[in-house]
């Protein structure tokens, strides 16, 4: 991490702002009304990156592990009310099985990848745990997000044969097993096909940053690796665990399936 | 009677609305007794089919209980008491498949892992209900509502249960197979060495006099007989 890289200024800055003119052009020729859309998106990335940037700023230098606790326990919070707010059919306990999920999913996964795997020195802990949580919550959100959604399509679709099954017999594991399959496999195959063409389509964006950085392209590489890595298990494991604690809400002790808790959303 | 004939017995069910405001099954009881024909008519909205699904304990109820040969039917009891009272669905759902696939499918649950799929006996039932051994390899898809009842039917007297538990099974069959249907099902229980019974919800008065022994009658949640 000693490699050098070109400050930007102020003005360098409003030059790219500038570029979303373009974007502002073609809505407007094209009547795509967007407009208003585009700028208050670009307004919210300058204001957001910019506090986000002032905020880790203050943190390294203080340098204090409550504060950064703190901060990663916001970051944990917003992406698991996040991962759930646009779920098509909703039951009571699913923002706090999501919080659950992304919490505890992506925090096992970050201790791994800084005493395990990177062996962070003390010094540089609070430097590579915020933007190795961020980047591990982006992906557990996805996976989560889509994971509960399709859990609770297949529930609502495959009713009839759910409950077929429970009738025959069936354990309320055996009747929830393919909804529960189907579910998962939703929320890892999007990390699967990441990995699948990670270098080839795109440089991903921290492999990107280490090298504007400085950082040898090699390592850099392992660097990506090893995120993608991280990545995978943190997916899978949170959707894996959004998914068993929503069947526990949906399945009782008496293998009983409760569709009336699925509640389509308005 | 004596009580150890008794296989089924339900007392004081009762499933209220998820908003509380009206009793959908209002202080149910029955008992049901080895050898029995137990059938249940009622018009549309009664009760009949909530009255099912709680006998086979597949709604929670809010107030009464289901005992099965004397005894309260505990969690990790459940499959083993739906694998002796199998409820049938009066809109069977099978995956898509081949018929003898949907039958082969229930002998991969736990609870019914000792026993085997006896094609033979498929086949002389189907005899029965004027099907041959081609129906076997026809696609669930392209099954009439009908064949389908039937293919849930044989599904479930295949597993050798105690009591069926059956909602209009020949709601969508014709006259004729309907009486085989009828006929095929009296004799698995008259002519069985095992303890064994029915319930059979039905809207039709006639067939309810030709099925059963005893008729019940289902109004807005409640039980009166006949």
């Amino acid at each position: 991490m000693h490699g050098e890289y070109l400050e930007l200024s102020f003005w360098q800055l409003a030059i790219a702002a500038s570029l979303v003119v373009i974007s502002g052009l073609i809505s407007l020729l094209m009547q795509l009304g967007l407009e208003r859309r585009l700028l208050l998106a670009a307004a919210r990335t300058v204001v957001q990156l910019s506090l986000l940037g002032l905020v880790l700023e203050w943190i390294f230098s203080v340098g204090r592990w409550h504060y950064v606790i703190a901060l990663m326990v916001a970051m944990t919070l917003v992406a698991g009310l996040s991962a759930v707010r646009r779920t098509e059919r909703r039951y009571a306990g699913l923002l706090i099985d999501s919080v659950i999920a992304i919490w505890a999913s992506s925090w096992c996964v970050t201790a791994v990848a800084l005493f395990a795997v990177v062996q962070v020195p003390s010094q540089y802990l609070v430097q590579y745990s915020i933007p190795l949580l961020g980047m591990i919550l982006h992906n557990t959100l996805n996976g989560i997000s889509l994971g509960i959604d399709r859990f609770g399509s297949e529930l609502a679709a495959k009713r009839d044969e759910v409950e077929t099954l429970l009738a025959l017999g069936a354990t309320r594991w055996e009747a929830a097993r393919e909804p529960i399959r189907q579910a998962v496999r939703t929320g890892m195959i999007p990390t699967i096909n990441s990995m699948m063409v990670v270098g080839i389509v795109s440089i991903p964006g921290m492999m990107t940053g280490q090298l504007l950085a400085g950082v040898k392209p090699l390592q850099a590489g392992m660097y990506q690796m090893v995120i993608m890595f991280l990545i995978a298990a943190g997916a899978s494991l949170g959707t894996v665990g959004v998914v068993l604690l929503g069947y526990r809400r949906l399945f009782t002790p008496d293998h009983q399936f409760l569709p009336g808790r699925l509640v389509k959303r308005s | 009677m004596n009580n150890s004939d008794v296989l089924l017995q339900a007392a004081n069910l009762t499933r209220c609305r998820p908003d509380g405001d009206a009793r959908l099954l209002d202080d149910v009881s029955l008992s049901v007794c080895a050898g029995e024909k137990l059938s249940v008519t009622g018009a549309s909205g009664s009760g009949k089919t909530l009255l099912l699904r709680a006998l086979a304990l597949l709604d929670p109820p809010d107030a009464g209980r289901v005992c099965y040969q004397g005894q309260v039917v505990l969690r990790d009891g459940v499959p083993g008491f739906r694998r002796a009272a199998i409820y049938l669905h009066q809109r069977p759902a099978l995956l898509e498949e081949t018929v003898e696939a949907a039958l082969r499918r229930p002998f991969s649950l736990s609870v019914h892992r000792r026993k085997r799929f006896d094609r033979g006996r498929i086949l002389e039932w189907l005899g029965r209900l004027g099907r041959s051994e081609s129906f076997l390899g026809q696609r669930v898809g392209e099954l009439s509502g009908g064949e389908t009842q039937i293919v849930a039917l044989l599904r479930a007297l295949q597993l050798d249960p105690t009591i069926l538990l059956l909602d209009e099974p020949t709601a969508a069959l014709d006259p004729k197979t309907t009486i085989a249907v009828e006929e095929l099902v009296r004799q698995w229980v008259d002519d069985s060495a095992q303890p064994r019974a029915i319930i059979w919800v039905t809207h039709d008065a006639d067939q309810a006099r030709r099925v059963a022994q005893t008729t019940v009658q289902m109004q807005s949640g409640r039980m009166t007989t006949d």
